[in-house]
């Protein structure tokens, strides 16, 4: 049969509602739940109309109560269900924390693989849309340090759409995470596009440096990538994509090309995964290498503010300079040799 | 199981006051008429009433045989039931076998009852495997050692069975200590909500580890549920009639859809906590003696006896099968070995994992250096 493929111009948070509906159509042991996803679509509104189509035994508005959201997921996937659970914003995923990184995620190990645990977590992530406290957080490495859990992170519409579909069709838990700041920007999307929750993206070409990210920083280091080469350097931009497991044979074969190395996100630096992707890559890379690898990320502080968020939060300029280190630019004000 | 209890059973508060406990059965053995609760015990007669003793003394056997096969250093940790053999066989005895029981770490006989294989119960506590079953040959979750936990599961396996269209229930036992946990208050937040069919079945045996049930709850745990909008039965958990009684009642509520209901069987835990735990650090011998007065299995020998049954030759009969079953699983333990080393990473996911695959074949290839030597 030849599938008629739809492109369409969506929004991020138009494209996530699209791979929900379809999920839902298409297998009715998919459902939903999260707070105020029914008739409100979501505070930020990515359920939108799901609930009157599909009804409120699918699109179930469940109580304030994260631990009981992924809990009740759990006994929900024993029973054959795939539940797509909403987090309401990343500050308030750790009352579930428990039920997902002792549950959910070994649920299938605990029982020597009788067990299935096909629950996706939406989790809206990162800051830039100048939220109170709790609504600007980058949890993923929480997640990513637990084996058993697959993590995501899509930066485009695109791979919003068929990300999300492959993470609930995949038999593994998967934590969905969001870039919140970019649910608004559009992009085609090809709805029949096959879901890949494997593997990176090189999303910009380039030799001198490789420039490693996720979410909403993906845009960031493209524009990076663009001014950069009006001053005659080139930047390779990967799109990670998958945070667990990580696409390291696509890093690798960048860092051999270029032989540098920056990686930048908005979560906090200590014990982050650029901490994971530093070591990983000098211990694939270390003779290519001609610089160590560089981190642009947020502060180790709680997140700031949102006055202070620009601060926070690695932008274009802090990024070159990141690449300037890399390049062991003279001129980059925050070269660590200078310390010495 | 013959349910001549098809009753327009509505459990209210006003039926069921916290000052109430049902029993069924007293200490000394002796019926006692309950115009609630008879009726649903009604069919339950001498030769049922023998199973369930049965049941009570080869799952104490099997507690006492797996303690000893702990003190004999084949078994990492033991958490023994001792005490709690009615609460856990008059319940599980009331379930169908396509039900699903979702319990913590102590609920040996529930696994007992469900068909779980000898062996099966030991895998976990010797460290050979993670979990000792699968459980969906047997309907029973694997153990939850995170307290409380398994409520919500219960819960959500209810909703499901409810979304299946099916009279299929979930069961969920826990502790007094977890009626403090956050998540058996969302559990039964979210049981009330969708009026899941599932019965949160509480073991008030009165200690979590060394603190005292008071350190959890100022009334009586059965009076929490009624404020979530569940109602709830406090039972005399050490007598098996009672609890049986109780779970049919919740059972029937939760099969014709009238929602959850929460038992607090009262019992007491008459050994340690764990074969770790010392509780004479902590617990009144008196008490102790208190409750070896209330034993759940010499209270049924009585009533038999009462029966006209006769009593040595059960015992006799018992005995001869409990020395069977207790052979039987040391045997099945001591044949229970370590799975082969790259075993620790199957199933951590459900397909491939580049990183984790790439962790396996590295530490395949460290080990195949050792291949042949001694
Ligand atoms: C979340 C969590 N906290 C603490 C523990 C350690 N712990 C194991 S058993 C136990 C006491 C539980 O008491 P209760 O719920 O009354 O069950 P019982 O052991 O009496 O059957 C504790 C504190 C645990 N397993 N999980």
């Amino acid at each position: 049969m030849m599938l008629q493929t739809s492109t369409r111009q969506l929004t991020l948070g138009q494209a996530i509602n699209s791979a929900l509906r379809r999920a839902l159509q298409e297998d009715d042991k998919v459902l939903l739940l999260g707070e105020d996803i029914g008739k409100l679509g979501g505070v930020f509104r990515v359920t939108d109309g799901l609930q009157a189509d599909f009804g409120s035994d699918r699109v179930m508005d469940a109580p304030l109560a994260e631990s009981g959201i992924i809990g009740t997921a759990v006994g929900l996937a024993y029973r054959g269900y795939r539940p797509v659970c909403e987090i309401q914003f990343d500050g308030f995923i750790y009352p579930g924390f428990d039920q997902i990184v002792a549950q959910v995620a070994k649920l299938h190990y605990r029982t020597q693989g009788a067990v299935r645990m096909p629950i996706t977590i939406r989790v809206p992530f990162g800051g830039g849309i100048g939220a109170v406290e709790h609504h600007s957080e980058s949890p993923e490495a929480y997640f990513a340090h637990t084996s058993g859990l697959r993590v995501v992170a899509p930066s485009n519409p695109q791979d919003a759409h068929s990300m999300l579909r492959a993470a609930i069709a995949s038999d593994d838990p998967v934590l969905f995470f969001e870039p919140k700041r970019r649910y608004w920007v559009k992009g085609a999307v090809d709805e029949d596009a096959p879901g890949d929750i494997e593997h990176a993206a090189v999303v910009a070409e380039g030799a001198d440096v490789t420039l490693v990210t996720y979410g909403a920083l993906v845009a960031v280091a493209k524009d990076a990538a663009l001014a950069a080469a009006e001053d005659g350097v080139s930047i390779e931009v990967i799109d990670l994509r998958s945070l667990s497991p990580i696409d390291f044979d696509t890093v690798e074969r960048s860092v051999k090309k270029t032989g540098r190395l920056v990686i930048s996100h908005e979560a906090q630096q200590f014990a982050g995964l650029g901490a994971e992707i530093a070591a990983s890559v000098t211990e694939r890379c270390f003779d290519y290498l001609d610089h160590a690898p560089v981190r642009v990320t947020g502060f180790d502080t709680p997140y700031p503010p949102s006055a202070l968020e620009d601060h926070f939060l690695p932008d274009l300029d802090r990024m070159l300079d990141g690449v300037d280190r890399a390049l062991r630019k003279p001129n980059s004000l925050t070269d660590w040799k200078a310390d010495e | 199981m013959p349910t001549t209890v098809s009753k327009d059973f509505r459990l209210t508060e006003s039926h069921i006051r916290q000052e109430d406990v049902v029993q069924l059965v007293t200490p000394a053995g002796v019926r006692v008429a309950n115009p609630t609760f008879d009726p649903w015990v009604e069919d339950v007669g001498p030769d049922q009433l023998a199973s369930f003793y049965e049941d009570m003394v080869l799952v104490r056997r099997i507690d006492t045989e797996a303690t000893a096969l702990q003190r004999q250093g084949e078994l990492g940790l033991w958490p023994p039931l001792l005490g709690q053999e009615a609460a856990q066989i008059g319940s599980a005895r009331a379930l169908r076998a396509d039900d699903f029981a979702f319990t913590s770490y102590r609920e040996h006989a529930v696994a007992w009852c469900r068909g779980v294989a000898l062996p099966d119960l030991l895998r976990m506590w010797r460290g050979t495997s993670a979990s000792g079953w699968n459980p969906y040959d047997v309907g029973v979750a694997t153990p939850a050692i995170i307290i409380g936990a398994q409520t919500l599961h219960a819960t959500g396996y209810a909703l499901g069975c409810q979304k299946d269209g099916v009279d299929t229930i979930a069961i969920a036992y826990f502790g007094d200590g977890a009626t403090s946990e956050g998540d058996v208050n969302e559990a039964m937040v979210f049981a009330a909500s969708f009026q899941a069919p599932v019965i949160f079945f509480c073991e008030n045996n009165q200690w979590a580890i060394s603190e005292p049930v008071r350190v959890q709850a100022r009334n009586h745990i059965a009076d929490r549920a009624p404020g979530f909008g569940i109602p709830s039965l406090r039972v005399d958990g050490n007598d098996v009639l009672a609890v049986h009684a109780a779970t049919r009642v919740a059972l029937q509520r939760a099969r014709s859809g009238g929602g959850p209901t929460f038992i607090e069987a009262v019992t007491y835990r008459m050994g340690p906590h764990t074969t770790s735990d010392d509780p004479t650090r902590y617990r009144d011998p008196d008490e102790l003696a208190t409750w070896q007065g209330r034993d759940p299995i010499a209270r049924l020998g009585l009533l038999l006896q009462s029966l006209d049954v006769d009593v040595d030759a059960l015992d006799r009969a018992v005995t001869t099968k409990a020395d069977e079953t207790a052979r039987a699983l040391r045997a099945g333990c001591l044949a229970l070995t370590a799975p082969e080393p790259l075993s620790v990473f199957d199933n951590v996911y459900t397909g491939a994992h580049s990183w984790l695959d790439r962790q396996r074949s590295q530490y395949a290839a460290y080990l195949a250096q050792f291949d042949g030597e001694a």
